[in-house]
This record gives C-alpha cells, sequence and structure tokens, in this order.
C-alpha cells in the first residue's frame, strides 16, 4: 500500500478541506436569518396618498396632483415608430436615442425590471399617448403623485418633496431609491406624519426579475397607512400680504400670536413659487434656485439670518435693569451727545436722542433709543454683583430667557442659534481681562449680539405677553386633532416680574405714538414697537467699509390683551422708521382689520425696491472675502 | 482463459454499485430541483432536464448489463483498438462537430448529443493499463515515459483542439497512476512548483517572482554546497539548467498572461487570486453558487424550497453547478455527506484496486480513481470558491448523458475487471 499512499493522503487531505470550507460557508457565515432581504423574494409597494397641507382657516396650501412618468421594460422594447413616438412624447430623436441607449445598459442586468424613460408627462401628452400606446411595445405608463401648489405662497414655510438620496435609501429602512422624501420646511419636518407607510406585498422571484407567485401566502405582507393632513398656524391671506410687501427686498418677517406662539406669518424674500419644484419644471428651475448665491431664494432669513438686533435689544437690557434695581422708571441720565466708557480719546460712543444735558428716564429713553441710557443700564447691571464675571452671566441669562442665544425649539428643521455672549465667552476670548466696557455696543444690541429674526419676534411675543411665552410652532392640527406637544402648550417664564413690563410698553406705545414710529400709526390701533438701525460693515481688502445699515423694527398689538407680536428685517434697508415700521403697521392692519385701507403707503411698500442698494454690494465685494463686521 | 466464471453476480463488488446507485439517485433529484422550475414538475415529463436525465439513467442499465457480461478479457484485448477507436472520435468531431459555447464537442445524431470526451477517459484508461501492464515494461526508462505520455496526451490534444480546456486538464490526473506505477515524486514536486510559481507570476509579476525564485534558489543552492564541497563540481550542469529554466519560465508565463492569454481566461485566475472582485461579469457565476451554498446554512431549506435554486440564480445550475443545489436544498449535512460518499468510493477503488492479482486490472483501477478525483476536487472545488472556474462536471450528479454514461462505462469495466480477480493467477 505504500504506492497508494500519495493518492490516499490527498483524497483525505482534499476531503478535509473541502469540508471545512463548507463549514465556513454554510456554518459559519452561513444560513439566512432575514428570509425577506433574501435575493429572491421581491417586495412590491403599495404608495399611500400624502397628507395635505392646509393654513388655519383651512385653505388648502398643498394638495397631490397625478403625474404619468413613461416607463420602459428593458426586454420586452423591439423596433417602434421613433419618429411617432417622439413626437407623441415631445422630445427629439437624439434625447429618445440617449434615453433609449440608457435603458439599454439596464439590460444586461436587469432585463424585467421597469425603468423610468421619462418622469412626469403632462396630463394632455398623457391622453394623446395613452391611446396609441399599444404600438409601442414594451413601454407603460405608471401614475405618480406629486406635489400641487394650489397658492404660490410660503415655499420656504412648506418646503419642497425631492428623491431620497442615495445615502438615505441606504440607511434608512424605510426609503428605497428614487421615493421621494421631504426637504426644508414642514415637508421635512413633518415627513413621518405627512408620508403614512406604505403596504408591502412580498412575491418570490426568479434570476430575471420575473415574478413567480406570493411568498408564503402574504403571511409578511402589510398594508398602507395614509399620510396625515396638517393644519398650519399660518394665516395664507397674512402670508401672501407679507411676501407681496417684501417684494424687492432682502430680509424676513415673523409674525407670532402671543397668547399660543403659533407663527401667523413666516415671509423670507426673496422666495420662490413651490410649484417650480414639482415634475418637469424642477429640472428646469432648480439649478437657478439652488444655484443662486446671490439671492439665495431657498435660504430663509426669517430663521436663519442672524443679524444684530439693533435699538429693540435696548428694551431687553432695560427690563433686566428694571428687575436688578439699577435703574427705575425714575432714574435718570444725562446724556451729552454721546456715552464715555473711557478716557482715551475714542473711548466715546455717539448718541442721537438729541436731548442735550437734560435728565432722561426710562419712557423717553426707549421712545428716543438713547445709547447713553441704555449703555449707562448694562454697565450697572453687569457692575452690580462684586464679581464680574457673575454679574454678566446673570446679564445673559436673563436676555436668554426671552429665547434668545439659542434654538427656540419650533418645529421647523432650519434655524440658527444666534449669540448672547456670556463669561466663559468672554474668558475665552478676551485673555487679557474684560469687563463691560469691552464690547459696550453690546447695550445698544449690536457688538456681540446676534439674534434671528423668529428670535426677536418670540421676544416681543414675550414683552406682549408680560414675562412668558409659548415656543413658536407652525402646526396646528394633525388630522383634525389638535396637537399636543407639551413643548408648545407650556409657558415658558422669563427671568423679569410682570410689574416691570407697564413702563416699557408704554414706551414702546410712545414709539408709535410720538417717536419714531409716528408715520405709521393705524387708526384705532395700540401698536407697541421699537424701531432699530442696525450698522453693519463688510471688509474690502481688508478695509472695514461701512454698508447701508439694515432696518428693524419689532412690534405688538394692540397694546391691551395682544393679538400679534412681530419683527420685520429689512436688509440695508436705511432706518427702520423708513422701510421696517411701514411694513409693520400695514401687516397689523391687515391681520387684525382684516383689510388696508391705507393703500397709497401699501402700493408705496410694494414698489419699493432695493435692488440697487443690493447691486452695489455685488460690486463692492467683487473682492471682498465676508460680509458683516460680526466676528461670527 | 483458464476457468469459466458461472455466476458473476456473486463476484461482483456490491458496496461499489451500491455507492453509484446512491450518488445517481442523490443527483437526479437535485437535477429535479434544480430543473423543474422551467418545466411541469412532473416526473416523467420527458421534454425537461430531468426527464431526460431520467431517461440517461434508464439507458446507462443496458449499458452496464452489456459492459457485465462482456468477458473481461475482451477489455485487456482490445483496449489498443477501442483506444484508437475513440481518438477517431476525437478526430472527427473537429470535422463533423456541432459547435456548442464556442467548442466542437458534439456529435449531433438527429437531435441526440454525444460528446466524445466523456467517453475518451475511459479508453485511454484501458490502452494505459494495456501498455504498462506490459511485463517489459519499467517506468524508468525515459523511453517507456514517453511512450506513456504519448498515449494520455493524444486524446487531450484532440480535445485541446475543440478546445475544451477543462477536459484536457483531467488527463492530467493520469500522473497518479505512473506513480502508482513508479514514476518518481519529482514530476509531480516539479508540477507543483509550476503551478505555484504561476499563479505567483500570475499575481505579483514577472519582475518580483524571477528576482524572489532566483534568490531563494541560490540561497539552496549555497546552503547545499556550504553542505557538501564538492556539491557544485557534480551538479553543475543541473544547477546551470535551474537557473535557465526558472528565468524562461517565468518570463514566458508572464508574458503568456499579458500578451496571449484572452481576456475571460485572464479574468478567472483574477477572480480566483481576488486581483479583481467582480459579482457582476465572469465572476458572477462563482458569487450565485457561493451565496446559494451559504444561504442553505447547516440543515439546508429542504427539497424543493431553496428559493435561490428555484429562482434560477446559478447559471449552469443542472450540470456544472449542481453541488450548489445540494448546498443549498441539503445544506451542510447534504454537501458534506456528498463529499464523504465520494471519498469513501475513491478509497474502496483503490483498495479493490490494490487486491489486483492482475497487473492490468489494478493500473486501470488506479486510472478510474485519478479520474473521478480529478473531476470531483475541480468541480466543487470551482463551486465552493477555492479553484478558478473549469467547466467539467461532477461525476453522476451533472445533467447529461455522455457524461453519465461515460462515468458509468468507467467504473462498471472496473467492476467487470474486479469481478474476475479471483480467476487470474
Amino acid at each position: 500500500m505504500k504506492r497508494s499512499f500519495l493518492l490516499i493522503f490527498l483524497i483525505g487531505l482534499v476531503g478535509i478541506i473541502y469540508i471545512g470550507r463548507l463549514f465556513q460557508l454554510q456554518v459559519l457565515e452561513g444560513g439566512n436569518p432575514n428570509p425577506i432581504s433574501s435575493a429572491t423574494i421581491k417586495i412590491e409597494y403599495d404608495y399611500p396618498e400624502r397628507g395635505y397641507i392646509y393654513d388655519r382657516s383651512g385653505k388648502l396650501l398643498v394638495a397631490n396632483q397625478i403625474s404619468y412618468d413613461v416607463m420602459a421594460i428593458p426586454k420586452e422594447l423591439s423596433a417602434i415608430d421613433t419618429l411617432e413616438f417622439c413626437s407623441l412624447l415631445k422630445i427629439s430623436k437624439e434625447d429618445f436615442l440617449r434615453r433609449i441607449k440608457k435603458i439599454k445598459n439596464a439590460k444586461k442586468f436587469a432585463p424585467w425590471l421597469p425603468a423610468v424613460f421619462i418622469k412626469h408627462l403632462a396630463k394632455k401628452d398623457y391622453a394623446f399617448l395613452q391611446e396609441k400606446l399599444h404600438k409601442f411595445k414594451g413601454f407603460y405608463i405608471q401614475k405618480r403623485t406629486i406635489r400641487n401648489y394650489p397658492k404660490p405662497i410660503a415655499a420656504n414655510v412648506l418646503g419642497f418633496l425631492a428623491e431620497v438620496n442615495e445615502l438615505q435609501a441606504k440607511n434608512n429602512p424605510e426609503y428605497e431609491n428614487g421615493e421621494l422624501i421631504g426637504k426644508l420646511g414642514v415637508e421635512r419636518y413633518y415627513e413621518k406624519e405627512l408620508r403614512g407607510s406604505k403596504g408591502k406585498k412580498h412575491y418570490n422571484r426568479d434570476n430575471l426579475n420575473r415574478i413567480t407567485g406570493s411568498y408564503k401566502e402574504g403571511i409578511y405582507d402589510t398594508l398602507s397607512v395614509p399620510g396625515k393632513d396638517l393644519t398650519l398656524t399660518i394665516d395664507s391671506d397674512l402670508q401672501k400680504y407679507g411676501e407681496k410687501l417684501m417684494t424687492g427686498k432682502r430680509g424676513g418677517i415673523v409674525v407670532l400670536e402671543p397668547s399660543s406662539g403659533e407663527i401667523l406669518a413666516l415671509v423670507t424674500a426673496p422666495s420662490y413659487d413651490p410649484n417650480l419644484l414639482v415634475g418637469r419644471k424642477r429640472s428646469v428651475y432648480s439649478p437657478t434656485l439652488f444655484g443662486d448665491t446671490i439671492n439665495n431664494p431657498t435660504y430663509d432669513r426669517g430663521l436663519q439670518g442672524v443679524y444684530p438686533p439693533g435699538s429693540p435689544f435696548k428694551i431687553l437690557n432695560g427690563l433686566v435693569g428694571l428687575q436688578e434695581g439699577v435703574i427705575s422708571e425714575q432714574s435718570y441720565v444725562y446724556c451729552y451727545g454721546g456715552y464715555r466708557y473711557g478716557k482715551r480719546k475714542n473711548e466715546f460712543m455717539k448718541c442721537h436722542c438729541g436731548i442735550y444735558g437734560r435728565p432722561i428716564r426710562l419712557k423717553k429713553a426707549i421712545a428716543r433709543s438713547c445709547n447713553s441710557y441704555f449703555s449707562d443700564a448694562y454697565r450697572k447691571i453687569i457692575d452690580k454683583p462684586k464679581d464680574i464675571k457673575s454679574g454678566f452671566d446673570n446679564w445673559s441669562n436673563q436676555i436668554k430667557s426671552f429665547g434668545l442665544g439659542n434654538y427656540l425649539g419650533y418645529d421647523l428643521p432650519v434655524g440658527q442659534k444666534g449669540l448672547i455672549p456670556n463669561a466663559k465667552y468672554y474668558n475665552d476670548r478676551y485673555s487679557f481681562g474684560w469687563g463691560p466696557t469691552t464690547n459696550i455696543s453690546n447695550a445698544i444690541g449690536q457688538g456681540e449680539i446676534q439674534t434671528t429674526p423668529i428670535q426677536l419676534a418670540n421676544a416681543t411675543a414675550a414683552i406682549a405677553n408680560r414675562g412668558f411665552y409659548f415656543t413658536p410652532h407652525i402646526v396646528k392640527k394633525l388630522n383634525s386633532e389638535n396637537i399636543n406637544n407639551e413643548k408648545f402648550t407650556s409657558k415658558r417664564q422669563t427671568t423679569i416680574a410682570p410689574e416691570h413690563f407697564p413702563a416699557v410698553i408704554d414706551a414702546m406705545h410712545e414709539v408709535f405714538k410720538t417717536g419714531t414710529g409716528r408715520y405709521s400709526q393705524v387708526k384705532g390701533i395700540d401698536i407697541c414697537g421699537k424701531t432699530g438701525t442696525v450698522e453693519n460693515f463688510t471688509r474690502i481688502n481688508g478695509q472695514k467699509v461701512q454698508l447701508t445699515d439694515h432696518s428693524i423694527l419689532i412690534a405688538f398689538a394692540p397694546k391691551d390683551n395682544p393679538k400679534i407680536a412681530m419683527a420685520v428685517f429689512v436688509e440695508n434697508g436705511g432706518f427702520g422708521s423708513t422701510i421696517a415700521a411701514p411694513i409693520t403697521s400695514l401687516m397689523i392692519e391687515k391681520y387684525i382689520n382684516g383689510k388696508v385701507e391705507r393703500k397709497y403707503l401699501e402700493d408705496r411698500m410694494v414698489n419699493l425696491s432695493l435692488q440697487k442698494e443690493y447691486d452695489k454690494l455685488i460690486i463692492k465685494k467683487d473682492s471682498i472675502e465676508a460680509t458683516g463686521e460680526q466676528h461670527l | 482463459m483458464r476457468q469459466q466464471e458461472n455466476n458473476i453476480f456473486k463476484n461482483i463488488d456490491w458496496f461499489t454499485i451500491l455507492l453509484y446507485l446512491i450518488l445517481v439517485a442523490f443527483g437526479w433529484v437535485n437535477i429535479y430541483a434544480a430543473s423543474s422550475t422551467n418545466s411541469s414538475g412532473e416526473l416523467f415529463d420527458f421534454s425537461s432536464r430531468y426527464g431526460k436525465q431520467l431517461i440517461f439513467i434508464a439507458l446507462s442499465f443496458p449499458l452496464i448489463v452489456f459492459i457485465l457480461f462482456l468477458n473481461s478479457k475482451f477489455y485487456e484485448q482490445y483496449s489498443s483498438l477501442i483506444y484508437i477507436f475513440s481518438l477517431v472520435l476525437l478526430a472527427g468531431v473537429l470535422v463533423f462537430g456541432k459547435k456548442i459555447n464556442g467548442a466542437t464537442s458534439w456529435y449531433n445524431f438527429g437531435g441526440i448529443g454525444l460528446q466524445p470526451s466523456e467517453f475518451s477517459k475511459a479508453f485511454t484508461a484501458l490502452a494505459l493499463a494495456k501498455l504498462m501492464s506490459d511485463r517489459q515494461y519499467n517506468l524508468d526508462l525515459v523511453k517507456n515515459q514517453i511512450k506513456a505520455f504519448i498515449v494520455i496526451f493524444l486524446p487531450a490534444f484532440f480535445i485541446a483542439l475543440q478546445p475544451d480546456m477543462g477536459s484536457v486538464l483531467i488527463y492530467f490526473s493520469f500522473f497518479f497512476v505512473l506513480n502508482r506505477e513508479g514514476l518518481t515524486l519529482r514530476y509531480f514536486i516539479l508540477g507543483i512548483i509550476t503551478i505555484v510559481l504561476f499563479l505567483l507570476t500570475v499575481n505579483y509579476g514577472t519582475k518580483i517572482i524571477l528576482i524572489s525564485t532566483l534568490s531563494v534558489t541560490s540561497l539552496i543552492i549555497i546552503y547545499l554546497i556550504y553542505k557538501n564541497k564538492q556539491f557544485f563540481r557534480f551538479n553543475w550542469p543541473i544547477i546551470l539548467l535551474t537557473y535557465v529554466v526558472s528565468i524562461l519560465f517565468i518570463t514566458a508565463v508572464g508574458y503568456t498572461y499579458t500578451n496571449i492569454l484572452k481576456q475571460h481566461q485572464k479574468d478567472r485566475f483574477d477572480i480566483l487570486l481576488g486581483k479583481i472582485e467582480d459579482n457582476r461579469g465572469i465572476g458572477y457565476n462563482t458569487y450565485q453558487s457561493e451565496l446559494t451554498i451559504k444561504s442553505g446554512g447547516f440543515l439546508g431549506k429542504g427539497f424543493l424550497q431553496g428559493d435561490r435554486t428555484q429562482g434560477n440564480f446559478v447559471p449552469e445550475q443542472d450540470t456544472d453547478y449542481i453541488f450548489s443545489t445540494v448546498g443549498e436544498e441539503w445544506g451542510f449535512l447534504g454537501s458534506a455527506l456528498v463529499i464523504i460518499l465520494f471519498s469513501v468510493l475513491l478509497y474502496r477503488i483503490i483498495f479493490l484496486a490494490e487486491q489486483q492479482t492482475n497487473k492490468f486490472s489494478r493500473i486501470y483501477g488506479y486510472g478510474l480513481v485519478s479520474i473521478l478525483f480529478f473531476h470531483v476536487i475541480v468541480n466543487i472545488g470551482m463551486v465552493i470558491g477555492l479553484l478558478p472556474t473549469i467547466g467539467i462536471p461532477l461525476p453522476f450528479f451533472s445533467y447529461g448523458g455522455s457524461s453519465l454514461w461515460g462515468f458509468t462505462l468507467l467504473i462498471f469495466i472496473f467492476i467487470r475487471l474486479d469481478a474476475h480477480k479471483k480467476y487470474d493467477y
């Protein structure tokens, strides 16, 4: 047997190696723990209809429409009358050949898998094609539902639908390539609710992707659950009016209902018609919408625009001063054309209140927007405790209690924190030591302070409510059931005691009676507000250059039992009183009276275009690296 | 013939026949599973592949009876004639054959195809046994070695012209026969070194392998000289030859691989060596077959329950990839059992061959073992992803009349020879 050893040995060796390999394949790596993910099972989906979206009074904002996709099964394609087919689809022959080539490539791997030939056929074309489709073997029409926007407004609030990207499709088992997902706005934030869940049917399939029968008599199959309808807090008339007023300008208007935190209008300008991102128009317009880095229409300035708040911030400083007892209604300050906060020559902040050498008390300081008064108050607040850090943190926390300096927590997917500095922030940045005068501009809402328009509107609502606010939110009802979210129904208290508010509110009322907003009064409505004019700078070749000021205003009305609180921000709009104030008063008139009497003012505002200002900016910016004086 | 055997049924090896029957039956069960999806699924549907295979199996019984009732001396006496006949068939197929899948391997008799290369293996084994069983034959003589090589590689040459490289490869298995009869192992070792060098060159490129081979060789020679100062003096021609041959070989392989081999042949090596990952194109078969085997798990999914088999995910699943059906539907238990059955069959034949008093029978037995062994290694190795894609059937399992009859012929001639051993003195 010695001579047969080699074979005997090899047979045994190979046997062991092969059985070992089988053990590795079948026992160690083997089995199929999830039968449904097997390649032999084809899943077909039953798509539920996506929920509709209504405004607060039940007016339809977003609906669905049917679109028709021409599908092709690669394996079944045969010679057709190309010319006729092209004319029916209204495409050129080159386009046709390009699309056919793409499908023929797919034929190698998935000969029976339907591929999209042309998306979103117009209804008219569909009707013609449908009659003649039998002539074109291998093609069929698949209906899909896409969005439809009866009113071309509130694009920033609604958002839009787009196909899921590959990463989402891969990581989220609920999505497959080619399915739609909400991007931006409520479409994104309430994606789950709007979408419902799709029904699944499992079939056995073979290697050519042909269905050979139901998988295990359908024990894994599920039914679809329809999406929920959303009712927004938006007042579509007010929204539309706000968008109209903002034509030709850049900025945002945020209108809240103080008693509930509901967002009545959320205007950003420039914006776009949401219908442009639907169906076949989408491919035409999306490059211009998403690629426009100058006007940036998909950027929500109401939520994302970070600006220094300017003078309206003085009100908050005044309230903190009252709360801390460092000022009172009767305490006064003298202003000599400005405020000297240091010994050096440049340590002097100018003031335009125009009250020279006479005592200035709180109400007057607010009405005339005196820089000196609030610089003094700010300094006193921070210097009150011996320890400057705790003084600064105390100030910072009180300001933050108005919802500034952090995300508000509203139910929309985009936002900014803004900035309210605290002691740690200063320690990190000013290693040489710092004090209240390190950045005295904080007193008047410039310097390091950064807010978004919705934060300012919310702070205004807190003032209107005399000390508390509800987290702003955009959705009122889900399928006719009121939303019951603790976050949106619970009061958020500010640190300011209620008794300090009347004085400040009186002063804000004064602004619209005799102060900077006096030309924007509305008959019969007591508006309280505060205008602001925010300096802004840009850097050209390393040189700081001042641009036209931003125009800003916060207001609420009526004075007692307020129904509306808002913030308006117009980029490079000049004085707060010239643009922001008229817009505010028109919005308030529209909302409270339901119609606007002052047509002349409305026309003036609608026709006022700041495009020249913005064009200047572009030319100036040719050699610029960043905008704004701010460090962030 | 000294003695007439009275009752052949008393003397044949029933154990081997039992193994044969088990393998054929289990093979058919899997062919049924792999091909019934495209057909009615009825047992006697003769238009289906499994139906046809049933006919092939049925037809192999008259063949078996015929083989068993021929006198055992017939095979020894007429082996040369049969061998020449098979050469004529192999040559003829190149002229009259039908081209299927790029190879002219088939005779077509009114719709029935016959593949002469499946039968020529058995006839070559007979001829080799005849040649080497001669009393004068001594494998130490180079002349005799060359004779054996001619007998082996003449049919291989015709098959290479078809071309059917998988079947050509089988003829290398006769090395085991030669080894058993006294051919030195050096050829085997040389062969192994050749294959390893070939694969390394393909994988890492000519330069690196050339340099490392030469350095390793030099180190060995230096060591040998160090051990024995006289080594160089007596062996310098061999040393020189080693260098020349290895340089020539590696360069030639590198050149052949990059310039002569066709892309599809290169791809097979590249996929095996992991140089390219390809689950769609040429690697698709192996990828799918591995997945299919994996999905079977330990116990398998059960007869006709293999969804990948039923969905025809593995190409050629009832022929070359039949083992993947076993893997999916019968799991690790079933597929390991098949390997064990084959091993037992091979051991049984070796055991029987060693008992032969007649040299002819013993050599033929070794021929049988070598051919079966090679088929099993190459086929299953390919299906489980250990060897490159080489299309040869799995004995008794793969669909096809020629292949089934070819193996039946091979094994039953040996059973017939074995049954006669008592009378060979």
